[in-house]
Order: C-alpha cells, then sequence, then structure tokens
C-alpha cells in the first residue's frame, strides 16, 4: 500500500475477520483491497472489519472441482452475499441456503486455509 | 467498409497429435482458400490466445510458423469475446487503410493437450486471485451463482434452460464437424451429473481440439459480400463478485452501442449467433440482446423460434455446447457458420434468409462483450 496506514488481517490473511475499505472523500465501500478508492481515485480507504451479517445473493453447489484439495470437499457451496455494510462477496455456506436467507458468517477449513462460511441467522 | 471474405473451420473434438500452431494452420489455409487469396496477399495478423502453448507473443510464432511477414500483427486476449473482438479490430484497421486483408485465427488442442482438469484450473483464474479463487470455484460455478441469480429473479426453471442444450444438439447433429453426434433430450439434461448446480454437465459445454479462422477485407473477393455493419463492446467488470446487477450488464449495453452505429434494429435481424458456454449463458444473452423478452428465451426454443427453420435460426452449428469449445476458436466457429448461412453455402443447415446477422461474444463471467452485425451485400 502506498500509505502508511497499517493493514488489517483478514481472512485472505489467515485471519477470523471480513474486512473492506471505506473511502473518506465519496463515502464508497469496496471489498477487493487497493490503495485507492476504485470510484473517485482518492488515496488510502479506510479499512473496516465487517459484522460477517449479511443476505444471500445467489448459490451454486459445486460437485466437480479441479484440485486434489479442493475434490476433498466436494461438494460445496459458493454463496455470493450481500453484507449488512453494503459491499458483495464470495464465501462458502451451508447446502441449504436459499437466496434472500439472512446469514451470519464463521469460518471454516477448507483446502488448507480459511474460508468465510455463512450459515442461516439463528 | 470491411467485408469478411473468407472462413475455414475444423472439425472440434479430439485431434491426437496436433498442436495448437497446427489447428491455427489449418483453419487459417482453408479461410485463405475461401477468400480466393494466397499467403502473400495477407499483410495482418490477429490470433488469440492458447493456454495449452501460452507465449507472449503468438501472433509472431504463427506468422514465422505459417510463413507470412505481415506489416500488422499482435495477439488478443479477451476470453470468450476473442473472437469478435479481433473481427471489430480488423475491421477497424482495414476501414483505417492500415491493411488490406487481416487474417483473425485462433486455435487450440485444448482436449488433448492437456488434462481436464488442467483446462478447469487455468480457467478458473479468471476469478479473483485473493478473493475468489482460493473459495474453489470453477468457471461452471461463476455462472451457476449467475444462473441460480436470474432463475430466481425471472422465474427460468433447470427445465428452461435444458431446452437450449437440447437444441443446440439438435443443430450439431446436422454439422459432420460438431464434437457431439447424438440425440438429447431435456430429461438428458435433468439427470446428468451436477457440476455446479443448478448447471449439470450438459449444461455445459465441453473441452475441445480446434481450429477457426477468416480473412477481413477491404473489399468483397467474391460475389456475395459480408459486410461488417457495425460493432461496438462493453467492459463492466472482470470478477463476478464486482458485477453490476443483471438489469445492468454489458451485453445490452454492446449491443446498444452496436445498434446505433450500425443503424440495424433487432426486427432487421434474420439470424443469430450467440455465445453459450452454458445454457444460462445463452438464455441471458438472447434476452439481453433483445431475441426475446426477459424469462421468454425458453419459450422460444420450445416454440421452434431460434430453430433452423424458424423466424430466429441460432448457432446453427450447434454452438459452444455441442459443436465444441476449443478456446478462442470457440466462439469463432459462430462466426464461420454466420458466412457461411449468409453466402448459400450452409448445406443441409441452409436458413432461408440470413441477410442480416448479429453476433454477440462474452468474456470472463459476462465481463466483456461484443456485439456485432453483419449484412449481406451483392
Amino acid at each position: 500500500m502506498s500509505g502508511d496506514r497499517q493493514r488489517m488481517a483478514d481472512w485472505t490473511a489467515g485471519a477470523e475477520a471480513i474486512v473492506y475499505q471505506c473511502c473518506a472523500a465519496c463515502g464508497g465501500l469496496q471489498y477487493f483491497r487497493r490503495s485507492f478508492c476504485a470510484i473517485c481515485g482518492a488515496p488510502d480507504p479506510v479499512e473496516r472489519r465487517a459484522s460477517g451479517e449479511g443476505t444471500v445473493y445467489a448459490t451454486s453447489l459445486v460437485c466437480r472441482a479441479a484440485t486434489p484439495e479442493t475434490r476433498a470437499h466436494v461438494p460445496y457451496n459458493i454463496v455470493l452475499v450481500d453484507t449488512a455494510e453494503g459491499f458483495r462477496m464470495m464465501a462458502h455456506g451451508d447446502h441449504d441456503l436459499a437466496i434472500g436467507d439472512r446469514v451470519t458468517a464463521r469460518f471454516a477449513p477448507f483446502a488448507g486455509r480459511l474460508v468465510p462460511y455463512f450459515e442461516r441467522k439463528k | 467498409m470491411s467485408f469478411i471474405t473468407g472462413v475455414g473451420l475444423t472439425a472440434f473434438g479430439k485431434h491426437e497429435g496436433s498442436s495448437s500452431l497446427d489447428l491455427m494452420s489449418k483453419a487459417a489455409e482453408l479461410a485463405i482458400a475461401d477468400a480466393g487469396l494466397k499467403r502473400a496477399e495477407i499483410d495482418g495478423i490477429l490470433c488469440g490466445y492458447s493456454t495449452v502453448a501460452p507465449h507472449i507473443m503468438l501472433a509472431t510464432v504463427f506468422a514465422e510458423h505459417f510463413g507470412i511477414r505481415p506489416v500488422y500483427a499482435h495477439a488478443v486476449q479477451v476470453g470468450g469475446a476473442t473472437g469478435l473482438a479481433m473481427t471489430m479490430l480488423a475491421h477497424h484497421l482495414v476501414e483505417a487503410g492500415v491493411v488490406r486483408h487481416v487474417l483473425v485465427v485462433g486455435g487450440e488442442n485444448r482436449l488433448t493437450g492437456q488434462s481436464r482438469d488442467a483446462s478447469i484450473l487455468a480457467l478458473a483464474q479468471v476469478g479473483h486471485p485473493d478473493y475468489e479463487v482460493p473459495l474453489g470455484p470453477t468457471i461452471p460455478a461463476y455462472y451457476g451463482l449467475v444462473a441460480s441469480r436470474y432463475m430466481h429473479q425471472y422465474g427460468v426453471t433447470q427445465e428452461d434452460l435444458a431446452e437450449f442444450a437440447v437444441l443446440m444438439r439438435r443443430h450439431a447433429l446436422m454439422h459432420p464437424g460438431a464434437q457431439f453426434h447424438e440425440a438429447i433430450t431435456v430429461a438428458d439434461v435433468m439427470t446428468s451429473k451436477p457440476v455446479a448446480l443448478p448447471l449439470k454437465l450438459l449444461d455445459c459445454c465441453p473441452v475441445s481440439d480446434g481450429g477457426a479462422a477468416f480473412v477481413v477485407s477491404r473489399e468483397p473477393t467474391g460475389e456475395i459480400g459480408v459486410r461488417v455493419r457495425g460493432c461496438a463492446q462493453a467492459h463492466t467488470h472482470q470478477h463476478v463478485t464486482a458485477a453490476p446487477a443483471l438489469s445492468e450488464l454489458g451485453a445490452e449495453i454492446a449491443v446498444a452501442r452496436a445498434k446505433a452505429n450500425s443503424g440495424i434494429a433487432i426486427s432487421d435481424v434474420r439470424y443469430a449467433a450467440v455465445y453459450d458456454s452454458f445454457t444460462i449463458t445463452l438464455a441471458m444473452l438472447l434476452e439481453d440482446l433483445g431475441l426475446a423478452a426477459r424469462g421468454e428465451a425458453a419459450s422460444r426454443v420450445r416454440s421452434g423460434h431460434f430453430s433452423r427453420d424458424g423466424a430466429m435460426p441460432l448457432n446453427t452449428h450447434g454452438g459452444l455446447l455441442s459443436y465444441g469449445h476449443c478456446g478462442v476458436g470457440g466462439a469463432m466457429a459462430h462466426l464461420v457458420e454466420t458466412h457461411l448461412q449468409m453466402t448459400g453455402r450452409a448445406g443441409n443447415r441452409q436458413v432461408r434468409d440470413a441477410s442480416v446477422a448479429l453476433l454477440h461474444g462474452d468474456g470472463g463471467v459476462l465481463s466483456s462483450h461484443v456485439s456485432m452485425f453483419l449484412e449481406r451485400v451483392r
């Protein structure tokens, strides 16, 4: 990153957290980490930890995987979740999740790392 | 102005022992002969990529191998939209007077040159390396996500999607070069192995070996001219996580631009060649392009609208779903078939009237789009 701000650890770095960025200039949100805001170009968006709450936007149950590591987990449900904070993310989830379900995240091992895993909100 | 003056297409399926360059050469030779030209008259080369034999200068490698010293050459990479993106570029190069005859070529031994796992892995890399790929998605999973949402929003069923696989297979049965020669039913699609639900094996295009090529020229070289009337692109995102709402996808934007710069309306179109990597891709694109109303594409398949003798014949060679998919050459086969139809050379697949055609290609996960209108002129 170009700025001095400390990068917050998240699941892509092995921590049990979902992190997103918020632009101080335009208020835009982004999930894919960058050193600038992709909406207005302002530098150093602020990193925030997401609550893990959200709503299921789409699902696909993977039954055919392409590596020995991922094949060990077949079938696994890939989901897109619209988070309470307002950004969309890809994750794993319960097999019976339906579009529109309110969900909450935990973290689960997958192919040698931790990935976000959504369950229906109790 | 620019014209598609020649086309070449190999059979798709297994070409044991053929390299990507072999398949590109074979298709190129057919296209140049079809245009009535000699190798030496080709002064521009645009080629796609090969996942089996990646190279940073594939067009130059091909030019040397094939025996051409072009004044203009490079590769183009836009995933499944590459073939039409190259055609669009060739059109502009010819119109600008940079070259006279551009050879557009794609070919790959994707089936026999590497394992199916290797193909699936290579293609999954269109996903985000940090935020998507570690979750183990595959290309069918990216499209499975899109399918689940589209089905939810517009009330489309898995049986609806299966209709597109059945139609493409029925068309492929009429083409000796197609990878598949056995008829299938909606029930076959429904009971085929789950890949990335809601998509099953027969909802997915196969991996193939094959090659396709065409020549784009300043003037027609034969009696019937196939003219590029207009074309346009749209690129809305790369990763499915960052895709816009279903109502703002790139196909609608690209075709609106192409309609504006060609002056052609959908009601003028007599033949459609639409990218069909998965049944959902075809269903969505037909509706995005305005060839069917939202949620209505499947019922138009059932009523015969998109059949060879229907009002809007579609992918009469069998498309990616049943002619096959060898990478860049896969969607180029759509243009080859369109050219045969427009020039009255499609034999037992010939449609009544292919005077105006709409072609559409999609790369990534509905990320990159190219729409193109071709018109027959005498």
